[in-house]
């Protein structure tokens, strides 16, 4: 089947907005994605045929819930290519996984002087957490670096797995667009003797992903960047990880018992799942995994570098050097994020410019303040793809941008 | 649904030029002059509001700092409105800029126009809601600074 992506597009609502007169060019899908009616349907016959808590109710709409719960983590786990479901927990989005990982595996597993690695070009998700552990544990942190030409600088990396625990890595960097060798890292920091974290965060709903190829030893991701809703996440880990993680936070639905001299905590996914879940995100996300497994991820990847190779080469090649790319410049290894600097106008401004043509770009730091600082930036204006979008939106995006400069200059 | 007002309400002239010529850049020393620093977390745009408070008057200001074009049209426009004013002046000032900017339906009254000058041609942030902290953020920086004059030993002018 080829890729259809005027026919797509009519899947996405959203895509009919017009705004300030203008059809809207949506072009933040690495803050967050658009849904498809599939999703949207799913959650709506949840709420109107089947909701009931899950894991409780003997009755049959509650073991239907049930199911339709379970199911969206079988989906997730078929889609990631994870061993089996139960390695795959909800939570309520790739942030939270972080502070699963780090406040349950790490603070069970990391001693002081521990070592983790994360790079400088990691989302706060995967830094904060982090430096959380430090305070409370006496964890060592250490940083890979990122050259001038916006890749990890792996020439020490050996060093500093050296004696290292885990190392914890984006896959694809929200801000440059660069995406990292993983199963290079993943080598590694099994080499060395330490674990590997992705935060899969941008990569999940841009690549296709294979956690068994990957060699990853955790995943996190959040379901609204990859066409489902807002309020789940994921972290997936292999069994033996989860084997050695205590529970996260306590309450109903995570126990196996409980007396008046404490718990028992649950096995599988539900030890780390308390009080009722995000039962119609989880089917939102089950849905939305159905969708890209039928537009197919090597199709949705395949899209989006023709889009990316298309939107640098006419980026660079429009204003006379006055935006410049804050990422790599080549289109391997990178992804449809695109981060620009504009001469003479702060990201906020054209963000506000191109706002008056209907056209949706992210101005900000983008939760990634080390990274910024590395390269002498308060902020870009950040650009980034989805499945649907267009060659005509990059054309849109290009002429705004005229506008922008013309307006400042 | 309502649409976004036009942006020549918001990128004025008068704003435009105070963007592309900012007035009373740089540092002054401290002491005698009190320094207060302002950020946006949201943005990334950073100030730093130094001010020197002989008696009762605002003998001079400077400001450093990098941000869009509101946050650096809105600084130079109160630092060029502040010098030379009282202390009290210039809080009363900050008060009726601050009204300006939550006025979202009704217009500014004469007074407050006639009272505030050139920095009225900021009334248009109003009606662009997530602008309107670029626009106060070197005004609640101002009053960190001023507060800090007060509290603190008087100065020798």
């Amino acid at each position: 089947m080829s890729y259809d992506v005027r026919l797509l597009r009519t899947d996405f609502p959203l895509l009919r907005r017009v705004v300030n007169g203008y059809p809207i060019t949506y072009l933040d899908s690495g803050a967050t994605s658009l849904t498809p009616r599939t999703v949207l349907e799913a959650m709506d016959v949840y709420y109107s045929r089947h909701h009931a808590n899950v894991h409780r109710g003997v009755y049959q709409t509650a073991a239907e819930a049930t199911a339709a719960y379970e199911d969206a983590r079988a989906a997730v786990a078929r889609f990631i290519g994870a061993a089996h479901a139960d390695e795959v927990v909800f939570t309520k989005n790739a942030t939270e996984s972080f502070n699963l990982l780090a406040r349950a595996w790490g603070a069970a597993n990391l001693r002081p002087g521990d070592v983790v690695v994360v790079t400088e070009m990691e989302h706060h998700a995967n830094l904060v957490p982090w430096f959380q552990l430090r305070d409370s544990h006496g964890i060592e942190l250490r940083f890979l670096r990122v050259g001038d030409d916006y890749r990890l600088d792996l020439s020490n990396l050996d060093e500093l797995l050296d004696g290292a625990t885990l190392l914890s890595v984006t896959a694809m960097s929200n801000v440059l667009g660069t995406i990292n060798p993983v199963v290079h890292l993943a080598e590694r920091a099994h080499a060395a003797g330490a674990l590997l974290a992705v935060d899969g965060a941008q990569s999940v709903a841009h690549l296709p992903t294979d956690v068994q190829s990957l060699g990853a030893d955790f995943l996190a991701f959040s379901a609204h960047k990859m066409l489902g809703p807002t309020g789940i996440g994921v972290l997936w880990a292999k069994q033996e990880h989860w084997d050695r993680t205590p529970p996260f936070l306590g309450g109903g639905g995570m126990i196996a018992d409980v007396t008046l001299d404490g718990f028992t905590p649950a096995d599988g996914p539900a030890r780390y799942e308390a009080g009722t879940p995000p039962i119609a995100e989880a089917v939102g996300l089950g849905a939305a995994v159905r969708y890209l497994e039928s537009i197919t991820m090597e199709s949705v990847a395949a899209h989006e570098l023709d889009l990316t190779t298309y939107a640098l080469e006419r980026l660079t090649s429009s204003f006379d050097g006055r935006v410049r790319i804050v990422g790599p410049r080549e289109t391997t290894e990178r992804g449809g994020v695109i981060s620009l600097d504009v001469e003479g106008v702060h990201p906020h401004d054209v963000s506000q410019v191109l706002d008056q043509y209907g056209v949706c770009v992210r101005p900000g730091h983008h939760c990634a303040k080390p990274l910024m600082r590395r390269f002498d930036l308060a902020a870009t204006a950040r650009v980034s793809f989805g499945p649907y979008s267009t060659r005509p939106e990059v054309d849109t995006l290009v002429d705004a941008l005229g506008q922008a400069l013309e307006m400042f200059s | 649904m309502t649409q976004m007002p036009p942006l020549n309400d918001l990128y004025r002239e008068i704003v435009m030029d105070h963007y592309r010529t900012p007035r009373n850049r740089g540092e002054l020393p401290t002491p005698p002059a009190r320094r207060a620093d302002g950020h946006n977390p949201l943005c990334g745009d950073e100030i730093s509001v130094f001010v020197l408070v002989e008696g009762d008057l605002i003998t001079d200001v400077k400001l450093t700092g990098h941000g869009c074009s509101i946050s650096q049209a809105s600084s130079s426009m109160m630092s060029a409105a502040i010098k030379g004013r009282r202390v009290e002046e210039a809080r009363e000032l900050v008060a009726r800029f601050k009204d300006l900017m939550t006025a979202e339906s009704s217009e500014p009254s004469e007074d407050a126009l006639r009272e505030l000058g050139e920095i009225a041609a900021l009334s248009g942030v109003s009606k662009f809601p997530v602008r309107i902290k670029c626009a106060t953020l070197a005004w609640n920086t101002l009053t960190q600074a001023l507060d800090d004059a007060e509290t603190s030993e008087p100065q020798q002018g």
